[in-house]
């Protein structure tokens, strides 16, 4: 990509940037590319590194390989060349100590027959961890997400926001240090969905989690990022990047200042670009 | 709630008190000899009469028809669990299944009582025919009626195979499950009554299907009616108790007949 790169510390309201090159890289891919089954190239060979305490949304029309490349990014899915690198190594030292990795799909996939904080606390089960301690931690993480008070309601008496909680509650019970995020919010009226967005960049926060959320809303992923990933279509590629900033201090306010609206311009226009090019390079 | 309650037993209750009503009126008014058609109370007089013999052949019937159940819920739960293993084995078994389905059951019956010195064995075989299908297209439809995002998270999470069964997989089957278990406890009873008229057998190890084809042949209809309401009972029983044991399994999360919404 010929885009100018700059470096992080000159941090110009919404500069192109590439990521400083000296923090370790959690999750890279390096010329990772995947063809369908029906012969479809779905990504170009993808070059993307996500960087400790990052937070990189990914973000494009429909049909951008946006999915794809969480897919792969999670395992769900192999890339056909090209590799994929987790703290530097392969897929089978996720889930150690220090690798650990979470995924929020788009739906809540809540077990419905388990109350909410049998469903959070699942993984630490199914992992082996004292059911009494893993309700213990299942608790704190619903407290942590506002839901403390509904840890006995089954999923089918909550209503859509709160199942996406519970989800993200799941996902986190394992502190886990990178968290892939297939457009949980997608599904919300915008209120709500501004209130998880501000939610989860207070717990990701925290936790120093890095974090590859995939999004359709320019707003969300300016007020979340660090870095947004512009996407293009046919086949699915990396258009341009755009830094926003240190993820920190994400609060209500952020979305008042003349930063977000101008990282938010300069999105839109990125998008509009890559929306023009689209099918330009094959099919 | 009494009001609920008044609605939901008292209603029908209601209605078959006046059936009942209605039916012994009519009798005793149009005087009908109770060899063309008894009235509730010829019934009731049959039924307390002829207690002895009536109770050991319910008794009979009933036996068969939880031994069946019983062969039938353990035969189609482990078919289920083994065909969800393998799509090869599912496809070179299921055709002999529904075979056994369609066969009626009425016509199978008199070679297994030939076949089988032990009457006993005979009809609960019978009964393990018909009853046996449902729980095997429940379980095995049930098991892999998994939510696949659900499935997806497991898988990465590492999750092996066996605590995907127990904690995705059984608890998905389960509604499914419960759904063949109550058409299957049915089906149990009239494969028994079935087969035990089939069969033809007194003695011993008579049933309430034995004690129709007497009556039939004394022409005491009070007593055919007695045996038929006993039947009618113990169907109902079993449906009551099948939907009492989904309550009880699934009442929390599982709305009723209706997949919880997402």
């Amino acid at each position: 990509m010929g885009m100018p790169a700059n470096e992080r510390s000159e941090q110009a309201p919404g500069a192109l940037a590439r990521a400083s090159t000296s923090d370790p890289a959690v999750l890279e891919f390096l010329s990772a590319d995947k063809v369908f089954a029906n012969g479809k190239r779905g990504l170009a060979p993808i070059d993307l590194a996500i960087n400790s305490g990052e937070f990189v949304s990914l973000i494009g029309a429909s049909g951008c390989g946006k999915s794809t490349l969480l897919k792969l990014a999670a395992n769900l899915m192999e890339s056909d060349a090209g590799r994929i690198l987790w703290w530097r190594g392969p897929f089978a030292y996720v889930g150690q100590e220090g690798r650990r990795l979470s995924f929020v799909f788009q739906e809540p996939t809540l077990m419905p027959w388990a109350r909410a904080v049998a469903n959070v606390a699942l993984p630490l089960v199914a992992a082996g961890v004292p059911k009494s301690d893993a309700r213990a931690r299942a608790l704190t993480l619903l407290r942590q997400v506002g839901l403390e008070s509904y840890a006995s309601y089954f999923p089918r008496q909550l209503s859509g926001g709160m199942k996406m909680q519970v989800s993200i509650a799941r996902a986190l019970v394992t502190e886990p240090q990178l968290l892939l995020m297939d457009e949980p919010f997608g599904a919300l009226d915008e209120l709500t969905r501004n209130r998880l967005d501000s939610d989860l960049a207070a717990l990701t926060k925290v936790r120093r989690c890095t974090t590859l959320f995939v999004t359709h809303s320019i707003q969300e992923a300016v007020f979340l990022s660090s870095r947004v990933v512009v996407m293009a279509a046919k086949p699915g590629r990396i258009f341009a990047q755009l830094s926003v900033g240190e993820p920190t201090d994400r609060e209500e306010a952020f979305r008042d200042s003349d930063h977000f609206t101008i990282c938010c311009r300069k999105l839109s226009a990125l998008l509009r670009e890559a929306s023009l090019v689209d099918g330009g390079l094959e099919r | 709630m009494p009001y609920r309650w008044v609605r939901e037993l008292g209603a029908p209750l209601l209605v078959g008190v006046l059936f009942v009503g209605i039916w012994q009126a009519i009798c005793r008014s149009a005087d009908i000899p109770p060899y063309v058609f008894p009235a509730p109370s010829d019934v009731g007089a049959s039924l307390i009469a002829g207690a002895p013999s009536l109770l050991a052949a319910w008794r009979n019937t009933l036996w068969v028809t939880t031994e069946a159940f019983c062969a039938a819920v353990l035969v189609g739960a482990v078919c289920g669990f083994v065909f969800v293993q393998s799509r090869t084995l599912e496809r070179s078994f299921f055709p002999y299944i529904v075979l056994l389905q369609v066969t009626p059951v009425v016509a199978v019956a008199p070679l297994l009582i030939i076949l089988f010195q032990n009457t006993n064995v005979a009809l609960v075989l019978c009964a393990t025919l018909v009853a046996v299908f449902p729980i095997v297209s429940n379980t095995t439809l049930g098991l892999r009626s998994v939510d696949p995002g659900l499935l997806d998270y497991f898988r990465m999470n590492k999750i092996g195979r066996w605590q995907t069964l127990v904690r995705l997989r059984v608890p998905s089957a389960l509604p499914f499950f419960l759904a063949g278990l109550r058409i299957s406890a049915g089906l149990s009873l009239i494969g028994a009554v079935v087969a035990e008229f089939v069969a033809g057998t007194g003695g011993q190890g008579a049933g309430l299907a034995y004690e129709i084809l007497q009556a039939g042949y004394q022409l005491d209809l009070p007593r055919m009616f007695a045996a038929l309401l006993l039947i009618t009972v113990s169907g109902l029983g079993l449906f009551i108790l099948m939907v009492l044991l989904e309550r009880l399994l699934l009442g929390g999360w599982h709305e009723m007949n209706s997949r919880p919404e997402r």
